[in-house]
């Protein structure tokens, strides 16, 4: 009984009317834990009730405390009938569970019901106690951290990367269970809320697990995603990267709290963190777990009888537990660095200065093929080597050797490891005969076991020196059935158990594990084609349409440097080499990976033009961001290739296979645009590539967004030659001219635009090309190139050799055509996907994140290929244009991670869904702007200067030195409204008034240019006397101010340093309506909820105590409507760092700007 | 990105919005077509719809977690959204905020030019403020201002509204129609800091929208200046000897110094009576304007004559109500100065 969660409910605010007689409401509320409820009294007749309740206290396992949320539930009292729900709040107590993280929870959050969105707001406080309990059988993993972040946090170093985690839990949907036919839409919708809540616990919980087991602290470049997939089921599924981080700028201890001793060992962070006992699992089945009937979806972890062949840490982290005892050992030394060695106790293998041969511990005698086990210990239970080489009775030996040792013994050792004897035994096995198949370079060295699994990595940035070369992308694609693949666990227990995928076992192929081990072994397996023993930049998704799902993953191929890893995360071997030959940083990653006279695949290689010693591609694509040493000619920009390939409608397998043979077509197309628009736009290198395809009823999306560069250690590109097929008519000739013309002139618009002019290089220093055959792939896939039939000419363009395009019909004449038909974004503007725009570095603090939903209603009309993808392209470039103009007065700025997510949700539907952050950054150039315009023009001029956009300018005027005439030149506003941002609103009385002296100044303005057209201005001109004073008292007039959070998409905020981490944002939110005419139709459904997403994810970032979320997602928006029935329901999951940050300068937390997420949804409902 | 409440509020569908910034060059601006001007206006529609609700009681926009609105936004906001054009005030004012006037908006639309969203949400606006401070203690203005988040300046124009509606001034006669919403304005912010319970004694736990009923009582007392004919005579003598040589006018005034002084006291006598509040205004004009305005006196001659007429009245001996004619005179004085204009 690990731990105590308190909560208060204190008071409520703008509550909705329940009682129509009276206008008011008789609130009460019910704050349910697990299985426990505590109910408030009720307060009559108020929209704003003080409750001020006492603490309601849940003695709960910390277990739940991680899987479950606290569920608080307000109500309107009814004395005759039943009491009618106004809405719910789920709050997630992670983040109190991690000392470092945040300390309390406390503050307004929305109530919210899926039925009717946002119904006023309460405010909550929120503690828990943990309590040190030294169980070594926990299921628990308090005290990883986690973070949606795909870099290094920032105020965080890496002592150790560990590699890839991986986790997945099923269930059934509850909107697929029978019950579902009697219950309203709101109790379906809440428990599949509440469901998705606890599997997002839970999944995190059993990843933190697998950290701790790695010796890890914490998970960077956490993912986690959903699978609806119907009657089948639902999937929650996650990855990540295992590190042990530690915190930068503290020189002092940073622990103070009592569960975690978070500088020991990583390994400590949990073995202090209470565990739980007695739950030791019996094979191959669900164990009730000890909360019982209260948790009905969380079944214990399973441990199977045959654990899956690659998660050879899984068994052993359950049943050795005696690392909790070493570390319980440990004496508190707070040392900047985990403590390594302990006298006396055998050393957690997965300590970073670890050497090769720290696995041959001290205190454990027999070291032999044990390491295998050892290659995932998990922190808090590594086993001890000589228990694991060994078979069970020695593995029991161990444990009680161990025992020995326990200062806290729970007395649970004995059972814990009688139980699992075959467990470690057969992952020993399977081992082995891993082993054996690998031929490891490394098996000599004995650390052959230690060689992960899968040596991926979902981090995109890197500390410097980490990333020694990179091969290019490897991808790779699978269908599936879903309804083949019934999991039988799942079939036959009809009650909501969660089922961990490893109770399903290896013998059992079709399962969802299955099918991503298979992909990721396939991804693997390129990367090793292309010379790479890791993955990095690695990702995965799905795309379900009925019951048909393809799987992706996708990721960079890559040599890191060892010296970040644990020992034998990677599998380094025969290229240990490259490491004694230091490449200069910035263009070291540029070099090839691979064998150049045993290349993977064709591609031509010329000497780096930056070291010239080292051999380089022609074009590399990477999904990755740049990496911040690599030099850079000119701009960047984004770069997107869209496809869309009618299917017939079919069902099952012959569906699938249809899906299946257009794969590959798809790609390759894909990849084709990507080429020719990065060659068109004279660039030679694309970096956070992601290709996403959906699958539709009848009809496949592709879209693939990256960002161009001009590496400038990569040669130029050629240009674009377009030869016809059938040379001698002359009229296609002089029509392939003019194309060739139009081309040319692009590429060298673009240069201009993109200011790429490399330096002159002389051929000869170069050394020549490699005489190779050419291809334009650097794209590495499972789908072989076969259909690529390029010619050879060797036409060139200046002296580059030229990219050559075949025009022979009148498809290749179509994809000209879309070629050139991507407009540059406006001057002054400027989009990449990835963090930050290559070749720009002087960032403003004006920023601005916004969302953005459309979704397509394609006519009945017989659609073609090139139909389709034409409005699908013209459906991107469309919202791309209309980001620009929203963001017109931010002007110099630039759109980053502009991310796009398409989706095919019903047979005429196209949905693109864009999250993304506009950044302003300093250009010189930007004086010289257009100087007042007159004012006269008419009213819409006075609308430019005078609207305030609130969301879009808010930053805008703090951001720029230079006032456009659509800030209508208030250069006082400039710093005023930063500054009076950076203060609670209100709470500052006297900085305010100071700041609405200059407000008045603005305001004066504003009216002088609007007085021309409006009239009902005229008379409100200046503003008298007093007014500040006024304004005033009246802050004070409603009540709490509200903290203002900042959300990004990026992983900082320019000008603004992050000082603390508070925890991971992940939510779940469904919203349904039956009245979306009245509602605004879908666009306006759309737009109210995803602004109330954003209020939700404030409000619990804000009572976190942070003031802004970074690295922020939208990761799913599945959006259903049925016009005719009046109805929509939308689910959205959103997920995000809650930091807390101050401005470069100051030294307390501030909200420094005011930013305000933004949306905007257009449905183009029938528009065709 | 909100586009302008007042665009917003003056264009009633989001195609005229979107008319009214294409003619305005947007578009040559940025580069952009018609459809994202379309979506974009429609957005900004819908924002501003979201918004549209908080607005309605401001206080919320402060702690509401819906929308970050920085401070100064919020009070631009606020005070866009509760401007009111004169020309529709001017309508409206003095008459009930009824479901019946509601209903004549469509005319008031046709006859102003302001459109009927624009006019149904001046109306609401006003209702809205006036169900809200009606009740209230204490300053009228300082309510409106606490509640509504106003400005000054704005607040106190709501307040000469709800001063108007609640006393039900008339203000629609033609003899009227020359004078503008800021004169009522003005006027109404003499009567609430002069003639109300309020601007006697600020701790009275009394309404601000009422006049003071005993100080209308007194005023019956006023009667005696042109009922008691030596009075009259006398203070007739007193206000000519002041003005002679001073003015061009000097013989209008004289002549008609009694049909003055009787017009100015007889509305100040009747004014216990509700009907003849809501006349004051029309009676000023036709008892007192009117004449003056027909005697060609000049704004400076009213002025002269006004400031002398009332001195002069302390000097009579047997005039005992000094405080109360100086409540009423010096009301009555600015409000004429304010009324006196073509």
């Amino acid at each position: 009984m690990p731990g105590k969660l308190k909560a208060k409910i204190v008071a409520g605010r703008h509550l909705p009317v329940m009682d129509r007689a009276s206008d008011l409401t008789d609130a009460f509320v019910e704050v349910k834990f697990g299985n426990t409820t505590f109910k408030t009294d009720v307060c009559h007749k108020s929209l704003n009730p003080q409750w001020n309740s006492e603490w309601f206290k849940f003695e709960v396992d910390d277990e739940d405390l991680q899987d479950e949320p606290l569920q608080i539930t307000v109500l309107d009292h009814d004395t005759y009938s039943a009491n009618d729900a106004i809405g719910k709040v789920y709050i997630d107590i992670d983040p109190l569970l991690c000392t470092e993280a945040a300390s309390v929870i406390s503050g307004w959050f929305p109530i919210y019901d899926t039925i009717h969105g946002i119904r006023g707001e309460i405010n909550v406080l929120v503690k828990v106690e943990l309590f040190n309990d030294l169980n070594r059988f926990r299921q628990s993993s308090c005290g990883v951290k986690f973070f949606c972040t795909t870099s290094i946090p920032r105020c965080y170093r890496a002592a150790m990367v560990h590699g890839f985690v991986e986790e997945l839990v099923v269930n059934e949907d509850p909107e697929y269970q029978w019950i579902d036919r009697i219950r309203t839409p709101r109790a379906s919708n809440e428990a599949r809320q509440r469901l998705i809540s606890l599997m997002s616990g839970e999944l995190q919980r059993k990843i933190g697990l697998k950290v701790l087991e790695m010796g890890g602290n914490a998970v960077v470049g956490y993912l986690q995603c959903f699978d609806l997939e119907g009657e089948s089921g639902l999937v929650v599924r996650a990855i990540g990267t295992a590190c042990t981080l530690d915190k930068v700028s503290s020189g002092s201890a940073p622990n103070t709290n009592t569960h975690v001793h978070p500088n020991t060992a990583p390994a400590s962070n949990a073995c202090n963190s209470p565990s739980k006992d007695g739950k030791e699992p019996v094979f191959g089945e669900d164990l009730p777990s000890s909360s019982g009937p209260p948790t009905p979806f969380r079944a214990l972890p399973t441990s199977s009888s045959s654990p899956p062949p690659f998660s050879p840490s899984k068994p052993c982290s359950r049943q050795s537990s005696s690392s909790d005892t070493d570390l319980s050992l440990t004496p508190k030394t707070v040392e900047p660095k985990p403590v390594r060695c302990r006298p006396g106790i055998f050393l957690c293998p997965s300590s970073p200065t670890l050497s090769t041969d720290t696995l041959s511990l001290p205190g454990s005698g027999s070291v032999g093929c044990g390491h295998g086990l050892s290659s995932a210990p998990r922190a808090t239970t590594p086993p001890p080597p000589s228990s694991i080489h060994s078979d069970c009775a020695l593995l029991r030996k161990s444990v009680s050797f161990t025992e020995d040792l326990l200062l806290a013994a729970s007395g649970m050792g004995s059972g814990g490891s009688a139980g699992k004897e075959a467990g470690p035994l057969k992952t020993l096995l399977r081992q082995h005969t891993q082993t054996a198949l690998e031929q490891r370079g490394a098996s000599s060295s004995g650390l052959l076991l230690n060689a992960r699994e899968f040596p991926f990595f979902t981090l995109t940035s890197f500390p410097p020196g980490f990333l020694v070369h990179v091969g290019g992308v490897v991808s790779a694609r699978s269908v599936k059935l879903l309804d083949r693949i019934h999991n039988p666990a799942l079939g036959n227990t009809r009650s909501y158990k969660l089922l961990d995928w490893n109770s399903v076992t290896a013998d059992e192929p079709e399962t969802r594990d299955a099918w991503w081990e298979e992909i990721r072994q396939e991804i693997k397996s390129h990367a090793k084609a292309l010379g790479c023993h890791a993955v990095v930049g690695y990702s995965e998704s799905t795309s379900i349409c009925e019951e048909v799902c393809i799987l992706s993953a996708s990721g960079t191929a890559a040599i890191l440097n060892p010296r970040y890893m644990r020992e034998g995360c990677l599998d380094i071997g025969s290229t240990d080499h490259r490491f004694e030959d230091p490449s200069p940083p910035s263009c070291g990653f540029c070099h090839i990976p691979y064998d150049e006279l045993n290349m993977p695949f064709p591609a031509q290689l010329t000497y780096c033009y930056h070291c010239r010693r080292q051999k380089v591609p022609d074009v590399l694509f990477t999904t990755i961001d740049l990496p911040s040493e690599a030099a850079v000619t000119g701009k960047g920009c984004l770069i997107q290739a869209r496809l869309c390939r009618l299917k017939k409608k079919a069902q099952g397998e012959v569906n699938a296979t249809a899906i299946s043979n257009l794969l590959p077509f798809m790609e390759y197309e894909l990849h084709t645009q990507l080429m020719n628009k990065l060659k068109l736009r004279n660039m030679n290198a694309l970096f956070g590539l992601h290709i996403q395809i959906s699958v539709g009823e009848n009809m496949l999306l592709g879209l693939a967004s990256a960002t161009g560069v001009y590496l400038t250690a990569l040669p130029a590109p050629g240009g674009i030659q377009i030869a016809g097929k059938t040379p001698g008519d002359l009229s296609n000739e002089h029509h392939i001219l003019t194309i060739q013309k139009r081309i040319n002139d692009t590429i060298a618009k673009n240069k201009e635009l993109y200011q790429i002019n490399p330096p002159e290089l002389t051929e000869e220093g170069l050394g020549s090309p490699i005489p190779e055959p050419r291809q334009r792939s650097r794209l590495f896939r499972s789908h072989s190139e076969s259909s690529d039939e390029l010619s050879e000419l060797d036409l060139s363009h200046g002296k580059k050799d030229a990219f050559v395009l075949e025009i022979d019909d009148t498809d290749a004449v179509e994809d000209i055509h879309s070629l050139l038909t991507d407009a540059p974004p406006p001057t002054g503007f400027y989009s990449c996907n990835t963090e930050i725009m290559p070749g720009i570095y002087n960032w403003t603090s004006g920023i601005q994140m916004f969302t953005s939903v459309r979704v397509f209603r394609l006519s009945n009309a017989n659609l073609t290929n090139q139909g389709l993808n034409k409005i699908f392209t013209d459906l991107c470039e469309n919202l791309l244009k209309s980001f620009y103009f929203k963001l017109r007065s931010m002007i110099p700025c630039c759109l980053c991670h502009l991310n796009f997510t398409v989706a095919v949700p019903e047979e005429e539907l196209i949905q693109v869904a864009v999250t993304a952050v506009a950044m302003t950054f300093d250009k010189d150039q930007a004086q010289e702007k257009p100087a007042e315009k007159p004012i006269n023009k008419g009213s819409s001029e006075n609308e430019e200067q005078l609207q305030f956009p609130l969301e879009l300018c808010a930053d805008v005027s703090s951001a720029n030195t230079q006032p456009s005439s659509k800030v209508s030149g208030v250069p006082e506003s400039t710093n005023v409204s930063s500054r009076a941002a950076s203060v609670d609103y209100g709470s500052f009385a006297d900085r305010c008034s100071t700041w609405l002296e200059l407000l008045r100044l603005k305001a004066h303005t504003i009216r002088r240019g609007s007085v021309k057209t409006i009239s009902s201005l005229e008379r409100c001109s200046p503003l008298p006397e007093g007014r500040s004073r006024s304004l005033r008292s009246s802050r004070s007039f409603g009540g709490s101010s509200v903290t203002v959070v900042k959300m990004t998409p990026l992983s900082f905020l320019p000008g603004i340093r992050i000082i603390k981490y508070l925890g991971i944002i992940n939510m779940f939110f469904i919203r349904e309506t039956t009245s979306l005419r009245e509602e605004g139709g879908v666009s306006g459904f759309l737009h109210s909820f995803i602004a109330e997403v954003f209020a939700m994810v404030r409000a619990h970032v804000a009572a976190l105590g942070g003031n802004a979320v970074v690295s922020y997602s939208m990761k799913e928006c599945v959006l259903m409507e049925n016009p005719n029935k009046n109805q929509a329901q939308c689910l959205i999951n959103v997920s995000g760092d809650a930091v807390i940050c101050v401005r470069e300068t100051d030294q307390e937390p501030t909200a420094s700007m005011t930013n305000i997420g933004q949306t905007c949804c257009s449905a183009n409902d029938g528009a065709t | 990105m909100l586009l302008h409440v007042t665009m917003i509020v003056f264009c009633p569908t989001v195609n005229d919005a979107v008319k009214v910034r294409m003619e305005g060059g947007v578009l040559d601006e940025c580069e952009a077509s018609a459809d994202v001007l379309l979506s974009d206006t429609m957005d900004q529609y819908r924002t501003f719809q979201m918004c549209e609700r908080l607005l309605h009681s401001p206080a919320k926009l402060a702690n509401q977690l819906l929308f970050q609105i920085p401070p100064h936004r919020q009070t631009v906001l606020i005070e866009r959204y509760y401007a009111f054009d004169d020309a529709f005030v001017r309508e409206v004012l003095g008459k009930k905020l009824s479901k019946g006037t509601k209903k004549d908006l469509d005319d008031i639309s046709a006859k102003t030019g302001v459109t009927l969203k624009s006019c149904r949400r001046q109306f609401d606006n006003f209702k809205r403020v006036f169900k809200v401070v009606e009740e209230l203690k204490g300053p009228l203005v300082e309510n409106i201002r606490q509640h509504f988040l106003l400005s000054d300046k704005l607040a106190r124009d709501y307040a000469a509204i709800v001063f108007f509606t609640n006393n039900r001034f008339e203000t629609g006669k033609r003899k009227l129609q020359y004078l503008t919403f800021q004169d009522f304005a003005f006027c109404a912010g003499q009567l609430i800091n002069n003639w109300t319970v309020g601007a006697v004694d600020n701790m009275v736990e009394d309404m601000d929208v009422d006049l003071d009923k005993e100080f209308l009582q007194e005023l019956k007392e006023l009667k005696i200046l042109i009922t008691d004919k030596d009075l009259l005579d006398q203070h007739k003598s007193l206000v000519c000897t002041a003005l002679r040589g001073k003015t061009k006018a000097f013989n209008e005034m004289e002549a008609n110094f009694k049909n003055l002084s009787r017009g100015l006291v007889n509305i100040a006598a009747k004014l216990t009576n509700t009907k003849d509040v809501r006349d004051f205004f029309i009676d000023l004009v036709e008892k007192f304007i009117e004449p003056c305005r027909s005697d060609r006196w000049t704004a400076a001659d009213m002025k002269l004559y006004l400031t002398h007429y009332t001195n002069s009245a302390h000097i009579l001996d047997t005039f005992k109500h000094q405080v109360v004619w100086d409540r009423y005179m010096g009301v009555i004085k600015s409000c004429i100065f304010k009324m006196y204009h073509d």
